[in-house]
Order: C-alpha cells, then sequence, then structure tokens
C-alpha cells in the first residue's frame, strides 16, 4: 500500500497526525486566535457586537477595578489552595512511597478513585459537611457547643475546602512520581556519613522531590484559578472567581467582546505561570504527572 | 528513608506523616460517604440528621424523565467521545513515538495544551467560533469538545505504553513481507490493547463528568447528567440528589474497578495455563 516509502517515512507521519493536528487547529488554535480579535470588536447591546475596532474593552478592563478586584481575588485563591495543596500533599506521597506496607498500590488506587467520581458530585457533597445541616453543624449542636450553626458554607474557605479536595491527588501523585524516581542509595549515602534523618531529608529528598512538588503547584494554581463548578456551588456572591465572571459576562450578559477580553486575560495569566514554570522545570514533569 | 537506624526525630517525623496521611485520606472520603448515608435517609431535607432508612428517594429517581433524558445524553456522548478519541489518540501516537519528523515537539506540545487550558477558555473559544461562523450550538459541537478534552489523556496514555513495545518486533513482521495495515493488527495493536483500554474507559469518565465547558456548549435545552445534577441544585439539596449522586458514585468507580479485575484475571489465568 506504502510501496515506495520508507520504513519510518515522514510522509507517513504526517498521514497518521494531520486528523488530530486538524482538530486542535481548528478546536484550540483557531478559537484562542479569534478570541483575541474579538477583544477589539465594539459592544453593541446583548448579544449584538460590531466588527467595528476598538480598544474599548482593554481600557474597561484596566482602568475598572471591579475587575481588578476579580483577578486578585482568583489569584490569591489559587495560590492558597496550591500552597495548602503541597503542604497537605507532601505527606501522603512520602508515606506511600517510603512504607513497607505491602499493599501500597491500595494507597495509590484510593487516590485515583476520586477522578472516577463525578466533580460535581464531590463538589456539593461538602454541603454535606459545612452546610446549616451538615455534619459538622448538626454534630455541635447536639453536643450543645453551639446554638446557632456556624456560617461555614458559601464562603471563600468553603472553595478552597472543595478545590483542596478536588486537587489533593494531582499534587500527591505529582511528588510520588518524583520521589520514586530518587535513587534510594543517595539518602542511605547520607546518613551513613553522619547526618540526622532530618538532614537527610532537607539536603537529599526534599531537593530532588522539587520538580514533582512545582509541577503539582503549578497544576494545582492552573486548575483552581480556572475553576468555575466550585465557586458556583459553595462559595457566596461575592466568592465568584474569574471563571464565574467569564461565564456571566457571557451567557448572562452576552457581552462577547468583554467575555473573551476576560477570557484572553485569563489566558494570559495562567500562561505566564506556566512559562515561568517551564523555563525552570520543563513541562515533560508535567506530562508525567498527567499520565501518572 | 526511615528504614536505616532512624533517630528519635526521625521517628517522631515519621508517625506525624502517618498522621497527616490519615487525615488526608479520611478528607478525600468523608464528604463523598456522606452523600452516600443521606442518600438511604428517609428524611425529606437532604441533610443530617438521619431519621431512618429508606429506599424511596432511588424509586424516585426512576421514575425522573429530566434525569433519564440526562443520563441518556451523557452515555450517548461519552460512547462517541470514547470512541473517536482512542482511535485519533492511538494515530497521533503512534507518530510521535515511532517517526522522527519536523515539528514534532511542538506537536507534542501542541496536543497537551487542552489539559492545560482551563475550561471556561476552551468554553468561550468554541462559542466565539460557532458565533464567528453564525452556527447554533449542536450536539456536534458538544461532542467535538470533548474530543478535544479527553484527547491529551489518551494520547498520553498510548504514548507511555508505545514507548514499552520494541520496534524489532514490528520491524520483523515488516521485514518478513507483512504489510503495514496487517502489522499493526497483528502486532501492534494486541500489545497496546491495556492501553487502548485505558483509554477508552478515561476518556468515557472525562466526557460523562465535564460540567464547566458543557454548560457553555450545550445546545439550548439539552441537559447532560452534570448540567442537570447542577441544575437540581440550584432549587435545594433534596434527597433524590444524593441518591442519584450514589448511582453515579457506583457506576463510575463500579465500572473501571470491574474492568480492572476483569482484565487481572484473564491475564491470570493466561499465565496459570
Amino acid at each position: 500500500m506504502t510501496k515506495g516509502w520508507k520504513l519510518y517515512d515522514q510522509r507517513l507521519a504526517w498521514v497518521l497526525v494531520a486528523p488530530v493536528l486538524i482538530l486542535l487547529t481548528l478546536l484550540l488554535l483557531l478559537p484562542i486566535a479569534m478570541m483575541t480579535v474579538y477583544t477589539f470588536f465594539t459592544f453593541v447591546t446583548a448579544g449584538v457586537e460590531s466588527a467595528v475596532l476598538t480598544f474599548d474593552n482593554w481600557k474597561e478592563f484596566l482602568t475598572d477595578s471591579y475587575y481588578h478586584g476579580f483577578l486578585w481575588k482568583t489569584v490569591r485563591v489559587g495560590a492558597i489552595t496550591a500552597v495548602i495543596c503541597a503542604i497537605l500533599g507532601y505527606f501522603p506521597a512520602y508515606f506511600i512511597w517510603a512504607t513497607t506496607f505491602r499493599h501500597k498500590w491500595l494507597l495509590l488506587l484510593l487516590l485515583i478513585v476520586p477522578f472516577w467520581i463525578s466533580f460535581t458530585i464531590r463538589t456539593f457533597s461538602w454541603i454535606h459537611i459545612l452546610g446549616e445541616q451538615g455534619l459538622i453543624n448538626v454534630a455541635l449542636i447536639r453536643l450543645g457547643v453551639i446554638n446557632e450553626p456556624l456560617p461555614m458554607l458559601y464562603t471563600e474557605g468553603a472553595v478552597i475546602m472543595g478545590l483542596l479536595h478536588f486537587l489533593l491527588p494531582y499534587m500527591i501523585l505529582n511528588v510520588y512520581v518524583s520521589l520514586e524516581s530518587i535513587d534510594r542509595t543517595l539518602i542511605a549515602a547520607a546518613r551513613s556519613m553522619g547526618c540526622t534523618s532530618a538532614q537527610a531529608f532537607r539536603e537529599v529528598t526534599l531537593p530532588l522531590s522539587m520538580p514533582g512538588l512545582g509541577a503539582g503547584l503549578l497544576l494545582c494554581f492552573v486548575l483552581a484559578a480556572g475553576s468555575y463548578v466550585t465557586p458556583q456551588l459553595l462559595g457566596g456572591s461575592r466568592d465568584a472567581l474569574f471563571g464565574n465572571l467569564i461565564y456571566d459576562t457571557i451567557m448572562g450578559q452576552l457581552n462577547w467582546p468583554m467575555g473573551a477580553t476576560l477570557s484572553i486575560v485569563l489566558f494570559v495569566l495562567l500562561g505566564a505561570a506556566a512559562a515561568a514554570y517551564s523555563r525552570y522545570m520543563g513541562l515533560s514533569q508535567i506530562m508525567k504527572g498527567l499520565s501518572a | 528513608m526511615r528504614a536505616d537506624h532512624p533517630d528519635r526525630e526521625g521517628k517522631w517525623a515519621w508517625r506525624l506523616t502517618g498522621v497527616v496521611t490519615v487525615c488526608v485520606y479520611v478528607f478525600m472520603f468523608a464528604p463523598i460517604l456522606a452523600t452516600v448515608v443521606l442518600s438511604f435517609n428517609a428524611s425529606m431535607f437532604g441533610g443530617f440528621p438521619l431519621t431512618g432508612f429508606s429506599l424511596r428517594w432511588y424509586e424516585k429517581l426512576l421514575t425522573n424523565e429530566p434525569v433519564l433524558d440526562a443520563f441518556r445524553t451523557s452515555m450517548w456522548i461519552a460512547l462517541v467521545t470514547a470512541t473517536v478519541t482512542t482511535l485519533l489518540g492511538i494515530m497521533a501516537a503512534l507518530a510521535l513515538v515511532r517517526f522522527e519528523f519536523r515539528g514534532k515537539q511542538a506537536i507534542n506540545t501542541l496536543v497537551i495544551l487542552p489539559a492545560l487550558v482551563p475550561e471556561t477558555i476552551l468554553g468561550v473559544g468554541l462559542l466565539v467560533m460557532i458565533k464567528a461562523v453564525d452556527q447554533p450550538r449542536s450536539m456536534t459541537l458538544l461532542v467535538l469538545g470533548h474530543i478535544l478534552l479527553t484527547l491529551p489523556y489518551v494520547v498520553l496514555i498510548v504514548q507511555a505504553r508505545m514507548v514499552g513495545i520494541k520496534r524489532s518486533y514490528e520491524e520483523a513482521a515488516l521485514s518478513l513481507g507483512a504489510p503495514r495495515v496487517s502489522t499493526f493488527r497483528e502486532i501492534t495493536l494486541p500489545l497496546l490493547i491495556p492501553a487502548v483500554l485505558a483509554s477508552v474507559l478515561l476518556a468515557f469518565t472525562i466526557s460523562f463528568d465535564n460540567t464547566s465547558a458543557s454548560l457553555f456548549w450545550r445546545p439550548a435545552g439539552v441537559e447532560t447528567m452534570p448540567t442537570q445534577i447542577l441544575s437540581m441544585l440550584k432549587i435545594s439539596i433534596s434527597p433524590e440528589v444524593n441518591a442519584l449522586g450514589t448511582v453515579m458514585i457506583l457506576l463510575t468507580v463500579g465500572i473501571p474497578l470491574a474492568g480492572g479485575l476483569i482484565l487481572q484475571s484473564l491475564t491470570w489465568f493466561k499465565a496459570g495455563k
């Protein structure tokens, strides 16, 4: 069928990769390019815009403190979530790596199971823990510790809690993959040269697990800052993040040029975070984490 | 490593690690367990306290037409997505692992991109696109979107497996005169089967579960399972939502686990012979 073609002919490679390339061009690259063009369109009225080019959307974004507030809150929530994930996630990753427990695979499987459970269900299940009729409030009232239910749901704390719940497995798996690639004799060597176990951890294990920790931090930040469902379900109206702002601008106000502008802002922000990261670590670590 | 002569400091650190690990696992599963337990609660309200055991929310679910409709829609979309993405993913992975060509690195990065770009941005992107060509939102758009979302994972899984398959097997078949297509069918594909099954399952679950992007892409009046749950939650946390959640958990955790077990016992069976 391919007579006259070399064994690993470039032409065959292009034939194989062509459908994916066309798909990604049409559904990813072209849309991002068109969104960029849309940011310069003029908003006429809900659902209608004209192709008259203008800087108004960008001016509005750059001068209106309403948008700056959203941007700051999104970066803050994303950063807090990523850092807590790193701190809480390192322990289980280290535990699974170092344990002599025979059924290690079970601990790893339990980390993968949440990926199979619907994200919406995992998120709304927090209402049963934090809500007025949630586990904590009902138990505390029964015990007589409080008289009124504590307002825990529909706060920024609840949003961060939901994001942690969703992102911890990503962090743990990333750190674990990186720990697994450490040559364990290095640690034994450090110990035999007189390091205490704390020193050996600080000087050998921790630095060598940095690629995984970094990849986890980036992944958690990007996914938290881009989230839509979690603030929608667990946050109050003041806890909406950038994703919710974009959704409301496009689906509610039907202001497409502004919605496109906000999307490009979020894209550039998260792209900058990823670029800064890949300068130091390379994106291959993320791929390892995603396929783990 | 804790095994070599742990000092006192090390012992305490190890204990702390164990305690935090247990807490993290509890944190991961407590809310999900609460949902499952509450779905059997007799109370009219979706929260605590527990007032008695009842299956009536499950009965109500079986006659809830919108929920059943959404279920069918999601199943259909997920099946098409899983099939198409796996096919495309295998082809791309084959090219990216076996061949050397210009721009390979760029394509490698491009393929991963949909997993790193937030869904809201992907969502807006496709909408702007069809708005520009003046098309309404359609099921085709929704499915194409889901293919875009699942592609990175499938390519990564198949690539990882393909790297482990020796070229010499394929080259041997080719040098003996087998056409490329039969070489792929007889040699490469059987060796790829675990990755193919994993891809189909993962693409299916990602598609079935997708919420944010589907909110943008779905045609007017169409609900997928997650968007249906979201709209039910807008009214209140009803016990019915808990029952629905429990059914979904059983399905989405049960199917891959069963699949894995069957695969495991098959290989075990073969090895036994």
